[in-house]
């Protein structure tokens, strides 16, 4: 295994874990970055507050983190524009369309035994695999 | 107030926890999908082991909440409503998955490695890219989803 971080990860988890939770028992909203997100155009006011405070959080920790402890390292953008902006708009599409991503399914759905969110997890898993297997290996790219 | 004071604190741990992972790095992501090289012997796990840390942690907060009537500041619990797995659900993960393949960014990454734009350079704007073509087709969707002649299945 290469590059396999275990403490790192738990640990990471176990917060975003700890994120989920204070959502849900505090407020009853579920923690989905997409939902939260894609919801803030259609939002009334009381609820585009409590979206808003997520994001700013979400967004603030990263620098912070930075600020504190040196930039985190990250590798591996693709430089092509082409690749982002496909990307982007399927992840813009797909999340809406699907009710969520890999928080909003694949944590906070799991944790309540979702049958929705199982499907839909499995079915974003295998074609992300699929995609990377295809760019990676097959085509070569 | 209170309601804000607990958004942003999931916000904040939530945002620590995808740094702290390295899950903002499109290079980790990318490892994990890269089944291929399970065979190799170089797969990196860390994406199924945050998982394995995080649901059991929400499971903690939902078990919780089971025993309350209401969550401590709100009226109630706004979960989602819809039971069926289902045709849009389907292929709406279908594709958020090859986008996610095709860049290793999901939305939670992609805004933290946006807001780290703001003291790094680095993939600044390849993100801005990424993260405005989202935000177009979240909008792009929602327009979509407001006709009224959208067939139903």
């Amino acid at each position: 295994m290469s590059g396999f971080t275990p403490f790192a990860a738990a640990a990471g988890g176990v917060l975003i874990g700890l994120a989920a939770a204070l959502l849900w028992l505090g407020i009853g909203r579920i923690a989905g970055i997409s939902g939260i997100l894609g919801g803030l155009a259609t939002a009334g006011r009381g609820d585009r507050a409590w979206r808003t405070a997520f994001l700013i959080g979400l967004m603030a920790a990263p620098v912070l983190y930075a600020l504190t402890m040196g930039v985190p390292a990250r590798s591996g953008l693709t430089p092509s524009p082409w690749r982002l902006i496909l990307g982007g708009l399927l992840v813009g599409v797909g999340t809406r369309l699907g009710g969520g991503c890999t928080s909003g399914h694949g944590v906070c759905g799991l944790a309540r035994f979702s049958r929705r969110s199982l499907a839909a997890t499995l079915t974003f898993m295998v074609t992300a695999m699929a995609t990377v297997f295809l760019l990676r290996h097959a085509l070569g790219g | 107030m209170k309601r804000f004071v607990f958004a942003l604190g999931a916000g904040l741990l939530f945002g620590l926890g995808l740094t702290m992972s390295a899950m903002i790095s499109p290079a980790k992501v990318l490892g994990f999908l890269d089944v291929a090289k399970i065979r190799a012997g170089t797969w990196d796990p860390s994406l199924a082991l945050v998982m394995a840390t995080a649901i059991p942690t929400a499971w903690l907060g939902v078990a919780l909440a089971g025993r309350r009537a209401r969550p401590l500041a709100d009226d109630a619990f706004h979960g989602p409503t819809a039971r069926r797995v289902d045709r849009r659900l389907l292929a709406g993960a279908a594709l958020f998955g090859i986008g996610w393949g095709l860049v290793g960014y999901c939305p939670g990454p992609a805004l933290a490695v946006l807001a780290l734009g703001l003291v790094d350079p680095d993939g600044r704007v390849e993100t801005w890219m990424f993260v405005a073509a989202m935000a177009a087709g979240m909008a792009g969707f929602s327009l979509w989803n407001r006709l009224p002649t959208r067939p139903r299945n």
